[in-house]
């Protein structure tokens, strides 16, 4: 039976198709990178001079608090979901997503909660504008009205990707080709399962937490109000219960992204498969009990500073070995260099950068020093630019011709590469001086000492979003055109998706393939 | 066959979920409370100590100090009679913190109280404390609020000042609207 695509617009409305649903991911992803990117530059260039220029502090929070949750929510997770949409039922050589209508659903709501989240800029009293970890009692006592839309906003953003993370969880366990046991899956898959585990257990703390928030601003309740018996170190405690494996679940696939992209253009296979899954088990088990060294400074008694200080840089362990094995998958291969292995080696060497001040931090007296500074700052954009949107980017280029039958331009793409590594480390290192000589984060303006540096981050943070406009077009034209890719599109890569034609039917093994 | 198969798994996972979302709201607050208050953290006080006959250690002086805080825009007067006093491990001892009320309204306070060093926290007992309850004053009113606390004589050797603050919370909003839901409520009964 002949069955394509609906016509029209009710084709992406009602659709069940994984490749469908992964590409409206990863269009709305991009989307909201750009929205989040918008307000990323309005704040650098707030803070290209000291002293106000362009936006009121008022407004300045906002857009750091919106950036936070937009590229956050917005930006990685679905990236993130759509490549899992369209990579995992071809991985494992499944017709399709276990839970197709449930699918549809998940991606639908994320477009509501982000209109939500986003009217609330034009709402009395502006957005949110407590930051994007929205620490009680700012968030509650001396939050904005529009608070109460960013909470039913969160609840939606959780649903989604809850359904998201069962569906891929349901798909992964139940719906691999005969032969394709856990140990032969693809890395991908692996952190994906992984990470989909994550996400079931901390969404809904997250829920819970925005919950308790709402009752304390409308229902009289006092869980982190002190006036009333409770505790606002308690909404410390919680969120980043759910925040610290949050980071992990932004990361966690992109080393399966990265573990994909390494071998096939250094033409090895990929070291260490096995302790790579453990590797990657390991760090998910860990992200649930390192959460308070992002409160060292609230005043936990000392053998608490010594656990999760020391918790902490425990995960340094499994994550070294990842970055031993990817280096290693390198040594003595004959490596070329095309747009997706660029931005993986980049993600190697740079998220390594980030893994390093991350020690640093984990030592809890010298955090009372880098708290809350823009070392901090540097930090987390250090493992999250390079870290997740990079690798997002090389699995884009990677996947790119498989999706679309098409080649990208390799010169654009190196461009766009180098641009964006660039304009990364222009913005983000001397974050690392300002923030060691004591700047503090989420301010609109600050001490003349430090505009140099400012200056320059100003000037790479507009680099970097320039390169993403190169980005845009190159993705434009090879979905309009160019030239035919191959079905193995690369010199031999390993995996099922290469084994399908390029594009990729709109139905793919509807009977599963033999797997070795 | 298969689908059955999803059922079940999408059922235990979001069990799992929904499981996760109750340990979040209903076990992590007490949880936390009940670690707190094991652990002297944050400097928790208990709640009304019941005293009991000990004998009161002469040998050892421990000094007590009062500090008084804010919290955001309270225009409330509020400090300690006595800022720093010596006391006997053993011996309950009463002293007052003064509060006036200097607006033209009526206003209701609540007084949180911390106390460092933690390790300290179990072995303070208050048998009478202002904070215990509300503190209601009429405009331009003013009053002393009581306290009443034993130091343990279980208290470790090394402890030798125990720093007592309290913070002041306007609630008068909060507690007004609690009154007047319970006036509704009465009003309703009757």
């Amino acid at each position: 039976m002949a069955h394509g695509p609906q016509s029209g617009f009710s084709r992406w409305l009602y659709t069940t198709n994984h490749k469908d649903i992964g590409s409206m991911y990863l269009w709305f992803s991009f989307a909201m990178f750009l929205l989040g990117g918008c307000m990323a530059l309005v704040i650098r260039a707030e803070l290209f001079e000291p002293g106000l220029q362009i936006v009121q502090p008022e407004f300045f929070n906002q857009m750091t608090t919106m950036h936070g949750l937009i590229m956050v929510f917005g930006a990685v997770m679905p990236a993130f979901v759509g490549l899992a949409n369209w990579m995992i039922p071809m991985m494992i050589g499944a017709p399709d997503m276990a839970l197709p209508r449930m699918n549809n659903w998940s991606f639908w709501i994320l477009p509501f909660a982000f209109a939500m989240l986003a009217s609330t800029l034009f709402m009395d009293g502006g957005a949110p504008n407590f930051g994007w970890t929205f620490y009680a009692p700012l968030s509650t006592e001396y939050a904005p009205p529009s608070t109460t839309f960013f909470i039913f906003s969160i609840h939606i953003m959780g649903a989604s990707s809850i359904m998201g993370a069962i569906n891929i969880i349901a798909t992964i366990l139940n719906m691999r080709a005969p032969g394709m046991t856990l140990m032969k899956m693809p890395l991908f898959v692996w952190t994906w399962l992984i990470t989909a585990y994550l996400l079931i257990a901390v969404m809904p703390v997250l829920a819970g937490v925005v919950t308790m928030m709402l009752m304390d601003i409308h229902f009289g309740t006092s869980f982190f109000s002190a006036a009333g018996g409770g505790d606002p170190v308690l909404f410390q405690h919680v969120f980043w219960f759910f925040g610290h494996p949050e980071v992990y679940i932004m990361i966690l696939p992109a080393f399966g992204i990265v573990s994909a992209i390494i071998p096939t253009f250094a033409r090895k296979p990929l070291f260490g498969y096995s302790s790579m899954v453990y590797a990657t088990a390991s760090i998910a088990f860990l992200s649930f009990i390192v959460w308070a060294h992002h409160m060292f400074t609230v005043g936990m008694p000392i053998a608490g500073e010594l656990f999760f200080m020391y918790a902490t840089m425990l995960i340094a362990v499994p994550t070294g070995v990842k970055v031993f094995n990817w280096v290693t998958t390198m040594f003595r291969g004959s490596m070329t260099f095309e747009t997706p292995m660029l931005f993986a080696i980049a993600f190697v060497i740079l998220f390594t950068i980030g893994g390093f001040s991350g020690l640093m931090l984990a030592i809890a007296p010298a955090d009372f020093q880098y708290h809350d500074t823009y070392f901090v700052v540097a930090h987390f954009h250090y493992v999250l630019v390079p870290g997740a949107i990079f690798s997002i980017t090389a699995g884009v280029y990677y996947w790119l011709p498989k999706w679309t039958g098409n080649m990208y331009n390799e010169t654009m793409g190196k461009v766009h590469f180098w641009l964006a590594f660039i304009g990364l480390n222009v913005t983000f290192f001397p974050m690392h001086f300002v923030g060691l000589a004591g700047m503090p984060r989420r301010i609109p303006d600050y001490a003349l000492q430090f505009a140099d540096f400012n200056q320059i981050a100003s000037v790479g943070a507009f680099l970097f979003g320039a390169a993403q406009l190169v980005f845009l077009f190159n993705v434009v034209r090879t979905v309009m055109g160019g030239r035919k890719a191959t079905d193995k599109v690369w010199d031999n890569p390993e995996g099922l998706e290469w084994t399908v034609p390029s594009p990729a039917p709109y139905h793919t093994f509807s009977t599963p393939p033999a797997v070795r | 066959m298969r689908l059955s198969e999803n059922a079940k798994l999408t059922t235990k996972l979001l069990a799992l979920a929904g499981s996760m979302l109750v340990f979040a709201i209903f076990i992590m607050p007490p949880l936390y409370d009940a670690f707190c208050e094991i652990t002297g953290l944050n400097g928790k006080t208990g709640s009304r100590y019941e005293a009991v006959p000990a004998a009161v250690n002469t040998d050892r002086l421990v000094k007590v100090q009062f500090v008084a805080n804010f919290n955001g825009n309270m225009p409330w007067a509020f400090k300690p009679s006595v800022v720093s006093m010596k006391v006997h491990p053993g011996e309950p001892v009463d002293t007052v913190f003064l509060a006036t009320n200097p607006t033209g309204r009526d206003m209701v306070g609540q007084a949180i109280p911390s106390l460092v060093p933690f390790k300290a926290a179990e072995y303070f007992h208050k048998t009478e404390c202002f904070c215990f309850n509300q503190q209601a004053l009429k405009a331009g009113e003013s009053a002393e609020l009581p306290l009443r606390f034993i130091v343990d004589p279980d208290l470790p050797p090394g402890v030798n000042t125990i720093t007592l603050s309290y913070t002041l919370f306007d609630v008068t909003e909060k507690f007004t609207r609690n009154l007047d839901n319970n006036n509704a409520d009465s009003e309703r009964e009757g």
